[in-house]
C-alpha cells in the first residue's frame, strides 16, 4: 500500500532518515522537509545511503525549505524531485497514508 | 497601544515601538517625535535614515557603540560620538532613534 | 582592560528547524556590548547557519543570515569553521557567507573573519577559552 513518509530532521544530527529508509516498504515515497532537506544533497556522508535507498523509494524535497537554507538545486542528488507546497499536498492525497518521522 | 498617522491607526507595543515594521512611513517618525515634544530636523533624519538602511542590510538595529562608529564613518567624526547623538536623541540614540525609524528596540538594549 | 575574558560561542545546530541558531546570535550580539574577547565556532550542522543564498520568503519567517555580516561591526572577527563538518556535508568555504571585518590597526583593510580549521586545531582553540557557551 503506497505510503508517504515525511522526514524533517537533518541526517547529520539524528538517525531519523536512516530509520525511515530502513523501515519504509518498497514503492513508498519519502519527502524531505525542514532540516530534512539537508539529506537531499550530493557529496555528503548521507548521500550514499540515500542513493542506495532510491532504488526502492521515490524521494522528494520541498523547494521552500531548500531556498530558506540556501541549498541550491544544483547540489541535489540526481533523481530527487523538487516539489512546492501544492506538490506536497498532492503527494499526501496520492498516498493512502502518511507517516511523519520526527 | 497605537498611534494615529495620516488617518491610519498603527499598532505599537507598550513602549511605543511599531508592532509592524511595514507600517512605517516618514510621518510615523514625526508623529512619534511630537508625542515626546521633539521636532525632527535634518540631523535627526540622517540618523533615522541611516538606521533604516542598516536594518535593511543586516536585519538588526545596531547597538549604540556600533551605531556611533558607523555614523562617524559615514557622516564624519564630528557626528560619530555619543555627545552629538545624545543631544539629538536625549532618550538614547539606540532606543529613541530606532523607535522613530520604525525598528525594534536594539538587541541588547534594556 | 584587565578583566577581559575569552568567550567562545559554539554553534552546532542548523538554522530555522530549531531556535538555537537565532538565540545564539542574539546572545553573541548582546555579549559584544561587554567588550570581551569573543570567538565563534561553527561545527556540525552549525555550518549551515552561515550558508550563503538563504531566502526564507516562502516560509514567511525572518532570514537572519544577513545579520552575520554585521559581526565585523561588533568587533567579532574570529570565526572558526570546522573543516571536517564542511566536508561531511559536501560543502566548501565557497558555499558560506563571506564574512569580513575592517582592521583598525591596518588602515581599515578588509580582512576575512572566517578561518577553516581542523578538528585538532578546533580542540586547541576550545582549550584556550575562559568561557565556552554551546548552542
Amino acid at each position: 500500500m503506497p505510503m508517504l513518509h515525511t522526514v524533517n530532521k537533518s541526517p547529520f544530527e539524528r538517525g531519523v532518515l536512516e530509520s525511515c529508509i530502513r523501515l519504509a516498504t518498497k514503492g513508498s515515497a519519502v519527502i524531505l522537509i525542514e532540516d530534512g532537506v539537508y539529506g537531499a544533497t550530493k557529496a555528503s556522508t548521507a548521500s550514499a545511503m540515500v542513493e542506495e535507498a532510491m532504488k526502492d523509494l521515490d524521494f522528494y524535497v520541498l523547494s521552500s525549505d531548500l531556498k530558506a537554507r540556501g541549498v541550491d538545486e544544483s547540489r541535489l542528488i540526481d533523481g530527487i524531485t523538487v516539489v512546492d507546497y501544492s506538490g506536497f499536498v498532492k503527494l499526501t492525497v496520492d498516498n493512502d497514508k502518511v507517516q511523519s518521522w520526527l | 497601544m497605537s498611534i494615529e498617522v495620516n488617518g491610519k491607526t498603527l499598532e505599537t507595543d507598550e513602549e511605543g515601538y511599531l508592532a509592524n515594521l511595514n507600517d512605517w512611513e516618514p510621518e510615523v517618525a514625526n508623529v512619534m517625535a511630537a508625542l515626546e515634544d521633539t521636532e525632527l530636523n535634518e540631523n535627526h533624519w540622517e540618523v533615522i535614515n541611516f538606521l533604516r538602511e542598516y536594518y535593511e542590510e543586516y536585519q538588526i538595529a545596531p547597538a549604540v557603540r556600533v551605531l556611533t562608529k558607523a555614523i562617524g564613518k559615514k557622516l564624519g567624526k564630528e557626528k560619530g560620538n555619543s555627545k552629538y547623538l545624545y543631544e539629538l536623541f536625549p532618550y538614547g540614540p539606540g532606543k529613541q532613534a530606532c523607535k522613530y525609524a520604525g525598528l525594534p528596540k536594539p538587541t541588547g538594549c534594556v | 582592560m584587565s578583566d577581559t575574558k575569552k568567550f567562545l560561542f559554539v554553534n552546532r545546530k542548523a538554522p530555522y528547524g530549531t531556535i538555537y541558531a537565532w538565540e545564539s546570535l542574539e546572545v553573541i550580539l548582546i555579549s559584544a556590548a561587554f567588550e570581551q574577547d569573543v570567538s565563534l565556532v561553527f561545527a556540525d550542522d552549525g555550518v549551515f547557519q552561515i550558508a550563503k543564498g538563504q531566502d526564507t520568503t516562502e516560509l514567511g519567517i525572518k532570514n537572519f543570515s544577513p545579520t552575520y555580516n554585521a559581526l565585523g561591526d561588533y568587533d567579532i572577527n574570529k570565526i572558526y569553521v570546522e573543516k571536517e563538518s564542511l566536508e561531511a556535508r559536501g560543502l566548501t568555504v565557497d558555499d558560506l557567507l563571506k564574512l569580513t571585518y575592517e582592521d583598525e590597526d591596518d588602515d581599515w583593510a578588509e580582512k576575512d573573519s572566517i578561518h577553516v580549521v581542523s578538528s585538532a586545531e578546533l580542540a586547541e582553540i576550545m582549550d584556550q577559552q575562559d568561557v565556552v557557551l554551546s548552542f
